[in-house]
């Protein structure tokens, strides 16, 4: 049990040391975490076989929970789309024109920064590196490596916005913003390369693009991800 | 105490609680699990924290950032009414297309802006009288300055909405409408910076922007290296271009920054 305690205290100072920016925790967090924490401590003394199993299990990868959880999260995803164009600068470059080319670079280097901020910023709580599977996709077929990356650009924007209620730190939330605008502006790009004029016809009647829940994407994204991924202890 | 009667009362006055108390629904998930003793000695110290957060805060502080929101969009929902209707200015059919788009989805924000700030019993700001060409006298019969302050108009709300989402984390209905308007705001942003030459995302301090230097506030900050706690965020990995380092990132303006911008067109 004081392990667990102690965990969790080297986790939180791990993230304040890690991401200093605008933290304002609000004293309800502050309860809330207690609370959590006393629910552990009523656990560890009722009942010893009650732990937390997921995390036991050495095949899974579990996000975590709290702000931790949200942006291991977006780390899931951040290196899923690097893996994607990292390999299609590699495989399928000589296919595009040579301002598509200049896109795909740009779109590898922005998911690639994303990608290791998040680790840096995650620090020790990050998740390991996740293996990824193309084999459905067609490397050498330009419609087949266009709609793939409007898949994940789609996919990371609508996870976004759905994870922004999910956050409790409003300089994560800023954070966040600044990211999945420019997957947005990636988006529109990538649509656009496929049919012209199709850049925001992602939404719907009120002008809304769509707001996914973490379980919903990671179904959606498990058929390019090997590693089992568990979000169960991310919040509601 | 008895938690579901002091609920059940605050119905009687207030139907719409549990709504308001919804997303704070994991709190009492976490209170069934504890045992009854230690949700007691636990109850007083969060139940303010639930209500405060309930009720506190529909707040002000929302309806102005919704009602900020709303100006904006009035503003560009104006802007390309009026932009479709100037003779000759937008002769491409794929170009009208665009904008008809762009239009549609801004006339439909402000639709569902007043619906939400009613929806808090708040007050929506009338729509405001722009003058698109007190700056820029050709707005509407010249092509390449109308996109150029499409541009602006596109990539200000993208950098305003940012801006004001911390404000909205307490509501998470209106965060959440406010984040699937916000990347709507940038898919539009990229379309139109393309329709110009310019790479969809936005380099340094606009650098790949191609806008008169009256038009730099709308850019001003875009260069920010500093990320979380990261002072230089080109150096994590194996490090990268500031091209990219900035162009991965979108950056925030304050509401004083977007009013200064506004008001160059009112």
């Amino acid at each position: 049990m004081e392990k667990q305690l102690k965990k969790l205290d080297k986790d939180n100072a791990g993230l304040k040391n890690a991401l200093v920016a605008p933290m304002q925790r609000r004293i309800f967090f502050r309860y809330a975490g207690a609370s959590a924490a006393a629910t552990a401590l009523l656990f560890a003394t009722t009942s010893c076989d009650d732990d937390d199993m997921g995390a036991m299990d050495p095949d899974v990868v579990d996000l975590g929970s709290g702000d931790i959880g949200v942006l291991n999260y977006a780390y899931a995803l951040e290196q899923l789309e690097a893996a994607y164009y990292t390999e299609v600068v590699a495989r399928s470059l000589s296919m595009f024109n040579q301002t598509e080319q200049q896109i795909m670079q740009d779109l590898k280097g922005h998911e690639m920064i994303h990608r290791d901020f998040l680790q840096a910023a995650l620090g020790s709580s990050a998740i390991p590196a996740l293996q990824v599977d193309f084999s459905s996709v067609n490397f050498n077929d330009k419609n087949s490596v266009l709609m793939t990356a409007k898949t994940f650009e789609d996919l990371g924007v609508a996870a976004y916005n759905g994870a922004g209620r999910l956050l409790e730190d409003a300089g994560f939330l800023t954070l966040a913003g600044k990211i999945v605008s420019v997957e947005a502006r990636h988006a529109a790009v990538i649509s656009d390369l496929i049919s012209n004029g199709t850049f925001a016809d992602s939404a719907n009647g009120m002008g809304f693009d769509p707001a996914m829940m973490p379980a919903d994407v990671l179904a959606a994204a498990s058929s390019f991800i090997t590693t089992n991924i568990s979000a169960n202890n991310l919040p509601q | 105490m008895n938690l579901f009667k002091i609920i059940e009362d605050i119905e009687k006055v207030d139907p719409e609680v549990y709504e308001r108390l919804d997303s704070r629904r994991k709190v009492f998930k976490h209170m069934g699990s504890f045992s009854k003793k230690a949700a007691l000695a636990a109850l007083p110290l969060a139940l303010g924290s639930v209500f405060q957060k309930a009720y506190g805060q529909t707040s002000n502080d929302v309806l102005d950032a919704l009602n900020f929101a709303l100006k904006l969009e009035y503003l560009e929902r104006n802007f390309y009414t009026q932009a479709l209707q100037a003779n000759g200015l937008i002769t491409d059919a794929t170009a009208r297309g665009a904008i008809e788009t762009i239009r549609d989805h801004e006339a439909a924000h402000v639709e569902a802006l007043i619906a939400t700030i009613n929806s808090l019993n708040g007050t929506p700001i009338d729509e405001p009288t722009f003058n698109f060409g007190k700056n820029f006298s050709n707005w509407n019969t010249n092509y390449e300055t109308f996109l150029t302050l499409a541009q602006a108009f596109e990539d200000t709300g993208v950098r305003a909405y940012k801006g004001q989402a911390p404000r909205l984390i307490n509501n998470d209905a209106v965060l959440t409408a406010a984040l699937q308007i916000h990347s709507v705001e940038a898919r539009h942003a990229a379309y139109i910076r393309r329709m110009r030459g310019n790479e969809g995302w936005i380099i340094g301090e606009g650098d790949n922007s191609n806008v008169p230097a009256g038009a730099q506030p709308v850019y001003e900050g875009e260069g920010n290296l500093m990320q979380g706690g990261v002072n230089n965020v080109s150096t994590v990995g194996a490090g990268y271009s500031s091209a990219i380092a900035t162009g991965a990132f979108d950056e925030p303006l304050t509401k004083a920054q977007v009013a200064a911008i506004v008001s160059l067109f009112e």
